[in-house]
């Protein structure tokens, strides 16, 4: 009962982790119709900021954090109007070659500016020590990470549900031409779901540089676990994709703990059979 | 006074015998080639930016005239391990650049593609990386300046032994030199009367540690002994390790040194501070030779604390390739080249070293590092120990 436990934290942290990166990426190809591979571009662009400003500048663990997600938002804001728009609606393939370059260029640009090393975000003292919890010491920032997936969660659904904000939202996205005619300025919305979508990238690279250290190949290191986060769960479903990370993270996680010999096994025999019984993912809407 | 006048007298009677040798050599005075294989972009890049210093500090060192003749290198960018396309690069050095010597190789499946060729086409490959023991065996023209990883694991098992710690799990990635590490660890410490009670073999793409930290925990074990690639995962590693609270429940951490190369030394900083580690060379290694060369390499780098282990097997490396044309005047004679640098020994920057007439391997001192901060509080791996003369026991029948 205790290794229960005991693998069910680690499992629900790495989930958490997990779920913070691949919202966004999941709002962007269930909403808006994009598949955005640039989108661990921008996680990564937020680890490599938080690592600058907590090391480099001095700043404290999430002042770090905070300043790393508004400096993605600034880098990537531009992006919108100047890449993005032209692919909204286009075929999938121009989609995912235009965002895999993008994703290349900023594989380049931030190796050169930041050097080809290993980078980490230091943890404050309340974060970097284990944390007693009865049964097992845990790390203090498996629990912040714990706390930030539940808040983002919260915070998203309300947001998209029960707010005018996100019927808009909604109705910009399923039918961008009688919303237009109605008054709802969907280039508005595209862009604040882009923004959204961004935001949380840069938040998850910088909480989850734990799990996923910021590196130079980051970008494309990740990508495949983001995208089949997605598929299991169900493009543009927030509690989809919550489910499967935590049901990704914990098939991970046990068969690491319990047979470390069989490694990724279980982890795509899992994908596989969610896919057979769910092809549009566990809580995705048929197209 | 006659200091000076008996420096001039050296510095004159070496410009004249160089001359002799430019004259002497003139008659076939020419261009030799040497095709270097390494991953100089993608998730090694940094690897392969440390053969490249290691080459251009030995260069910058001696000059690019060996008996005359002038080494051109010609570099190929292999990216990952890819054994077709490390073929494909060798026969493409070999047939259209026309180069009399191989260097370089980063991973063993690349090194294991390109050695059938080099009978045929006459030409020495020296390794300045690709550490698993069996290369050795697969060609008579291959020579290696690098490490294997029984030869760096076997005296770390018996100083931690010899520290106390008895009863030991070892973790380490699911490939080839992983379980060459394994193997020689459990050699080692059953030797020296210890006990691993447990192997856990965990696959390469593994980034999230915490459940093996918890096996590590519940094994019961006085220590740990850990094998990874150097790269992102080893900071997730040793973090995991600390996070898991092992070093407060005393499990003492041990491992070669891939897990703290000098460039990851400030990432992982005090999660890494205590950690015993055996290898073959620290950047911090206290000798003439060793700060000329960190200057050197340090230089072509552009930035010293991106210097690892790789440019030290580099630099050597070309030391014996240079021996190998001296040897063969500037022939291409792959057999004669080789046998000229058996038995070659010199002072390298990471201590004494010898090509071993036998194996073709390099016998080195293996040193017992531990991570700590210097005089200027930088993070080192501070040598403690040194295991003079150590062969490869992977090689050894």
């Amino acid at each position: 009962m205790i290794t229960f436990f005991s693998i069910a934290v680690d499992a629900v942290a790495y989930g958490m982790a997990l779920f913070i990166i691949c919202i966004g990426l999941s709002l962007m190809m269930g909403l808006m119709r994009v598949v955005n591979l640039a989108h661990g571009a921008f996680a990564m662009i937020g680890g490599y900021l938080a690592s600058y400003a907590t090391m480099q500048l001095g700043f404290g663990y999430f002042a770090g954090i905070a300043l790393a997600v508004l400096g993605t938002v600034l880098i990537a804001l531009p992006l919108e109007p100047l890449l993005y728009r032209r692919i909204y609606g286009k075929p999938e393939l121009m989609q995912v070659l235009m965002t895999v370059g993008i994703a290349f260029a900023a594989i380049g640009i931030v190796n050169y500016l930041m050097g080809p090393t290993l980078k980490t975000i230091p943890l404050p003292p309340i974060l970097a020590t284990p944390v007693d919890i009865g049964f097992r010491s845990i790390a203090g920032h498996r629990l912040f990470v714990i706390a930030s997936g539940i808040v983002v969660v919260a915070a998203l659904w309300i947001a998209i549900e029960y707010t005018t904000l996100g019927i808009k939202l909604r109705a910009a996205i399923e039918k961008p031409d009688m919303a237009r005619a109605l008054g709802v300025r969907t280039n508005a919305y595209f862009l604040g779901c882009y923004v959204v979508a961004t935001a949380l990238a840069a938040f998850g690279g910088a909480v989850g540089a734990e799990f996923l250290p910021i590196e130079p190949f980051y970008a494309l290191r990740y990508i495949v676990t983001f995208l089949v986060v997605v598929s299991v769960g169900g493009a543009g479903s927030i509690v989809g994709s919550l489910l499967a990370c935590l049901l990704l993270g914990a098939i991970d996680v046990t068969g690491r703990y319990l047979v470390p010999d069989f490694g990724n096994f279980f982890f795509y025999l899992c994908v596989i059979v969610v896919i057979f019984a769910y092809p549009n993912g566990l809580m995705g809407r048929a197209r | 006074m006659s200091k000076t006048i008996v420096s001039r007298l050296k510095r004159f009677g070496a410009a004249v015998a160089m001359l002799a040798a430019g004259a002497a050599g003139a008659a076939q005075a020419d261009t030799i080639k040497v095709g270097i294989i390494g991953p100089y972009s993608g998730p090694f890049a940094l690897q392969g930016k440390n053969f490249q210093a290691g080459v251009e500090a030995y260069l910058a060192q001696n000059g690019k005239n060996v008996a005359g003749h002038t080494i051109e290198i010609v570099y190929r960018d292999l990216p990952g391990a890819n054994p077709q396309q490390a073929r494909a690069l060798a026969q493409e050095l070999i047939v259209r650049e026309k180069v009399q010597y191989l260097g370089g190789v980063y991973f063993t499946p690349d090194a294991l593609a390109i050695t059938p060729l080099l009978e045929q086409a006459n030409v020495p490959l020296v390794i300045f990386n690709a550490a698993t023991s069996a290369i050795m065996n697969s060609s008579p023209l291959v020579v290696r300046t690098s490490f294997t990883t029984a030869q760096t694991t076997t005296p770390l098992g018996k100083a931690a032994i010899e520290r106390g710690t008895k009863k030991f799990i070892t973790v380490v990635s699911d490939y080839g030199p992983g379980i060459d590490a394994e193997n020689a660890f459990k050699k080692a410490i059953e030797a020296a009367g210890g006990q691993v009670a447990e192997s856990i073999r965990m696959p390469m793409t593994t980034n999230e540690f915490s459940p093996i930290m918890q096996r590590v925990r519940g094994a019961g074990v006085e220590g740990l002994f850990a094998f990874l690639p150097s790269g992102p995962p080893t900071l997730g590693f040793v973090k995991a390790f600390n996070d898991a609270g092992l070093r407060q429940a005393g499990i003492r951490f041990f491992s070669t040194g891939d897990l703290t190369q000098e460039s990851d030394l400030p990432a992982l900083g005090e999660a890494a501070s205590g950690m015993l580690t055996g290898f073959h060379y620290a950047v911090s290694h206290d000798s003439a030779v060793n700060r000329a060369f960190v200057e050197a390499a340090g230089k072509a780098l552009g930035d010293v604390n991106q210097l690892s282990f790789p440019a030290v097997g580099a630099y050597d490396g070309m030391r014996v390739i240079a021996k190998m044309i001296e040897a063969t005047a500037g022939k291409q004679e792959a057999a004669k080249a080789v046998a000229a640098v058996k038995g070659m020994a010199w002072e390298s920057p990471r201590g004494p070293v010898k090509i071993d007439a036998e194996t073709r391997h390099i016998t080195q001192t293996i040193y017992l590092r531990e991570v700590a901060k210097d005089a200027t509080g930088k993070w080192i791996n501070k040598e403690i120990q040194s295991f003079p003369e150590q062969g490869d026991p992977g090689l050894a029948k």
